[in-house]
Parts: C-alpha cells; sequence; structure tokens
C-alpha cells in the first residue's frame, strides 16, 4: 500500500527557467497494482518516479509507503523498500565489478553491510540459478566484468537486481526505450514473469501506448505535472490505443500544439 | 647504478609506499583526485616527531599520524559531500589548512628526531643486519600488510560498496548505500595511510619539516601510473600490488635520473619535480601512443 499526498516539485523557482515538474499529484497504490504510466515528454512522469524514490527533496506533500512515512528519509535509506530500474542501461550495473559482485551488491539491498566476505560459494549457486533464469548464458559468465555486455544484458541483469531482494515497490523508467525492438521485447517479458511471479507492486513509465494497455491493471496519464487520466480494471482491458491518442490530442488541443504541427 | 643507490631507492619506495597506496585508493577506487596528501604526509611527520621527542613509542607515532591522517581526509570528504565544495578544492582548503596546523603541532617549521628511539632503529638492533638492508626490508614488511588488508576489504560487503561508489554513484545509492559516508570513509582512510607513511619517513630521514609535503600528489600519481603501465590492473588485488611496485620503480628511475651524466650536464635533486612530471606525461601518452602504432584496434 502506497499512497502518495499532493505532492509538488518545481526546478529553478523563480528564475526563468521555472518548471513546475509536479503540480499536486495524488495517488493511492493497493498491492499487488502493476501501473503504467504515460504523457508527453515534459509532462512529469520521471519526475514523479524520482520524487518516490527520493532523488531529491520534496516542495510539498507526503509519501507514504507501507505504513511508513518516508517523505523526509534519503534516496539511499528508501531504496530498502524500492527497487529501480533506469532507462539508460548503463545506471543499473556497476560496469567495473563483475557480474555476481553485482548480483552480491544487489543481495544486501536494505541490509547492513559487514566486514564478512563479500561472495561465498552458496552466493554463487544462488546467482547462477537466478542468472539461468534470463536464458542469456550469463550464468556461466560470473566473473565477467559488467562493462564487457550488452545494454540488453546488463538491463536484464538490472532487472535481476532489483528483484533480487523483493522490493515493495518496483519503479521502471522507460526501462526498454534505449533497447532494440527485439532486446526491449525480451526485457518486457521479464518484467511481466518478475512482476507476476513475485506479486510485485510496480509503477512503469512508457512512451509506448501498446505496452501501457497490454501491461498492467492500471494506466495513469501524466499533463503538466498532474495525473489526468485513471484508468483500472475491465476499462483498461477494454482499451484501444486510438483512445489513448485521442486523450492525447484533446489535452494537447489547449495548447494549440499537435504532434502533428511539430512533425510538419 | 651502486647497489648502495639501489637500496636507497627500494627504501624510498617502501617508505613512501603506504602513501601510494592511499593515493590508488581515492583516485582510482573512489574516482575523488584527493589534493589532501600534499599536508597529511608532513601532518603525518609532524604528530610522529612530537610523539617521538616526548619520549613515546614509535609505533604510537604512526599509529597517532595514521589517526590525524584520518581526521584530516574526512573533513576534505565531509567539504566535499555535505557541503557541496568540489573534490579538488575540497582537498586544497585541507591541505593548506594543515600547513598552519602542522606548525602549529611541531611549533617550528621542522624537528630533528637524532638520538631517539625510532622503528628504524628497533628493526636493525632485532634484525642484526646493516641498516641499508634492514629498513627496506622493514618498510616493505608493513607496506605488504597494508596492501593484504586493502585487498581483502575490497573483497568484503562494505568494501564492493567502496568500489561501486567510484564507479556508479546511482547504482550503489539504488543498492541503500550512503555514498556520503563512503567518501567521508574512504579518503579518511586514504589519509591515514599517507600520513603513516609520513610517520615512516621522518622516523626514517629522523627530522619532520613542514614543507616535505610539497609534490606528494604528483610523486603519488606518477608511482600509480608507472604501476599500472608495467605491472598492470586487471584485478584490484593486482591493482594494489601494481601501485605499490610502482612506488619502488619509481624512486629508482629517480635514482637512474639524478645518476645521469651527459658531457658536463647532470641532473641535482632540484630537477625531481621536472623529472616527475615528465614521467607521468611519458607515462600517460604511452598507452595512446602504443594503440596508434598498433594501428585502429581499441
Amino acid at each position: 500500500m502506497i499512497s502518495i499526498t499532493n505532492v509538488t516539485k518545481a526546478f529553478n523557482l523563480g528564475s526563468v527557467n521555472e518548471v513546475r515538474a509536479l503540480n499536486g499529484v495524488d495517488l493511492e497504490v493497493k498491492d499487488g497494482d502493476f501501473i503504467t504510466i504515460i504523457g508527453s515528454n515534459g509532462a512529469g512522469k520521471s519526475t514523479f518516479l524520482n520524487a518516490i524514490a527520493g532523488t531529491f527533496p520534496l516542495d510539498s506533500g507526503r509519501i507514504v509507503l507501507e505504513d511508513q512515512d518516508v517523505t523526509k528519509w534519503p534516496e539511499y535509506k528508501r531504496a530498502a523498500l524500492i527497487g529501480r530500474v533506469f532507462q539508460d542501461p548503463l545506471l543499473g550495473t556497476c560496469a567495473g565489478a563483475t557480474i555476481e559482485q553485482n548480483l552480491a551488491m544487489a543481495m544486501k539491498r536494505g541490509q547492513r553491510r559487514t566486514l564478512g566476505i563479500g561472495i561465498r560459494a552458496r552466493d554463487r549457486a544462488f546467482f547462477k540459478e537466478k542468472l539461468a533464469v534470463l536464458g542469456l548464458g550469463l550464468e556461466e559468465r560470473l566473473k565477467t566484468s559488467t562493462g564487457l555486455l550488452s545494454g540488453g544484458q546488463r538491463q536484464a541483469l538490472t532487472m535481476l537486481m532489483a528483484t533480487l531482494v523483493r522490493p515493495r515497490l518496483l519503479l521502471l523508467d522507460e526501462h526498454t526505450a534505449a533497447l532494440d525492438p527485439k532486446t526491449g521485447s525480451m526485457i518486457l517479458e521479464l518484467t511481466e514473469e518478475l512482476v507476476r511471479s513475485q506479486n510485485l507492486t510496480a509503477l512503469m513509465v512508457t512512451h509506448n501506448m501498446n505496452q501501457a494497455i497490454t501491461l498492467g491493471n492500471r494506466l495513469i496519464m501524466f499533463h503538466r505535472g498532474r495525473i489526468v487520466l485513471d484508468i483500472a480494471g475491465e476499462e483498461k482491458r477494454n482499451l484501444k490505443v486510438d483512445d489513448l491518442l485521442r486523450r492525447f490530442s484533446e489535452l494537447r488541443g489547449d495548447e494549440g500544439v499537435s504532434d502533428r504541427m511539430l512533425l510538419c | 647504478m651502486t647497489s648502495y643507490a639501489l637500496f636507497g631507492a627500494l627504501e624510498q619506495g617502501f617508505a613512501y609506499g603506504l602513501m601510494v597506496l592511499g593515493v590508488y585508493l581515492t583516485f582510482r577506487v573512489l574516482d575523488f583526485p584527493d589534493l589532501t596528501v600534499d599536508g597529511s604526509l608532513p601532518l603525518g611527520a609532524s604528530v610522529a616527531a612530537v610523539v617521538v621527542t616526548s619520549g613515546h613509542s614509535p609505533v604510537l607515532a604512526i599509529l597517532l599520524a595514521g589517526g590525524a591522517g584520518f581526521l584530516a581526509g574526512a573533513i576534505t570528504g565531509i567539504l566535499n559531500t555535505k557541503f557541496k565544495i568540489l573534490h579538488l578544492l575540497a582537498s586544497i582548503l585541507t591541505m593548506i589548512s594543515l600547513y598552519s596546523i602542522n606548525l602549529r603541532i611541531m611549533g617550528r617549521p621542522n624537528m630533528s628526531l637524532l638520538g631517539k628511539d625510532t622503528v628504524v632503529d628497533w628493526f636493525q638492533a632485532f634484525s642484526g643486519l646493516p641498516s641499508y638492508v634492514s629498513t627496506p626490508i622493514l618498510f616493505a614488511v608493513i607496506c605488504s600488510v597494508a596492501v593484504a588488508a586493502l585487498i581483502w576489504f575490497l573483497h568484503t560487503e562494505k568494501g564492493f560498496a567502496f568500489l561501486a561508489t567510484g564507479d556508479n554513484k546511482q547504482m550503489i545509492t539504488s543498492q541503500g548505500v550512503n555514498t556520503d559516508v563512503v567518501i567521508i570513509f574512504g579518503v579518511g582512510l586514504s589519509n591515514a595511510l599517507v600520513a603513516m607513511s609520513g610517520a615512516l619517513v621522518a622516523q626514517n630521514q629522523g627530522s619532520a619539516d613542514v614543507n616535505m609535503g610539497v609534490g606528494t600528489i604528483v610523486a603519488g600519481l606518477a608511482s600509480v601510473i608507472v604501476g599500472e603501465t608495467v605491472f598492470g590492473d586487471k584485478t584490484i588485488s593486482r591493482a594494489f600490488i601494481a601501485a605499490l611496485l610502482g612506488s619502488v620503480l619509481y624512486r629508482v628511475a629517480i635514482a637512474l635520473a639524478l645518476g645521469l651524466k651527459l658531457g658536463s650536464f647532470s641532473f641535482t635533486p632540484s630537477d625531481l619535480n621536472l623529472i616527475t612530471a615528465l614521467l607521468v606525461i611519458f607515462a600517460l601518452v604511452m598507452p595512446r601512443m602504443k594503440r596508434r602504432l598498433l594501428g585502429g584496434v581499441r
């Protein structure tokens, strides 16, 4: 159970570059919800995920995760409850460390790190078992430096790391956008599989309408730092891409500029 | 080069070995260019000089020097992480303050340790070897213990967080590590090593001087680069051993350069900074040149 109340955040307040990125956002997320988030560029989607992760302090509002008010918690402390996968496949893993070292670091998320040896024999067996699920052959390359992997392999590893310790909330920020279509759909399948098997609560930002409709049980749309659309259950299942595009253009209409005009 | 000069170079290389390990820890592991070392080396020497001349144990002197160095490094870390001062500037501020602090500690610009008990004398008496042999051995043993401890540490759970902090802050923060604490502790640890190196140098040369730290960072960096170039840095264990051997190799190279005679021209110790700078440039350019000569392969 996650409740987000009246969250606001502005950048460069008082200057010509002032951006009201989040403008009073409210959201109640039930356990097991898999919510897809859409919206045009600059609508506040990524800022919203970063606000939950604790990347910056809020201007106002409250975030409650699992009955704990985490509004004032720094990012590293919230990490105990949150798993994250970023758009940039290089951000989620440590390039200079080996695959097994990365997994060992992820296994300690939210726990005290000790002066005990970082990787033991039984950890290796566990890592191999987990990596085999990816079907990328990484289980045979435990001692390979992560920097030598492809973007898709690194993103798959990041997915695994984010869920190695079951997170109370999984944040996915356009995590397939930087990958080729085939790798992207592989990561998406992996996402579905992990969310389903661990019964995770997840928020996923995407620019792909099709993904937004087919995945998850709820869909929200951001516009100018606000949630303007919230569709769940039966209504979401019957949703078509055309419906969403129409909603988009309605919103754009009041700005007098459409995607079509921008593309001409 | 005479064997006497070679032993001298070994002695210097291992005496400054702890300093080079400290520089490696900040520059390469934490990706934190730290100039505090120019101040923490004489800090260690000053503390050691005061402790030894007041009649206390020279081992205690080294430990206290390490403690003082840790504090100095931690202050640089705090200036950087808590007050958001650029790492280079933060370290320069600490380094400059240490100049005044070192003068306060000794009460004068330099201090002699002649006639006082030092670890160097102890070990010579214990081993029964001539001092030009016993001293390099003693320092090599101390450095080896430090290398082993560092390698062990970087293979622990906490050590992994260290490696990741210098590599990908976002990643390790998302895994629940407070990188501010890692940086404060890491820069502290690095300067503890540097200050202990200063304490060894002071006990070896029989004096401490506020100006003895000038150019420490360049010598440290030169040693790190020489070590990496010659011995490689494929794994973290190998990299630390390479850094230590780089320190020795660097001092041998300096000794060779000082012994060089071209007609009536010969180098003097005052040319040391120039030679060091040229050595660093050479070591930095060499991998690039090698790549170019081998063709466009990367």
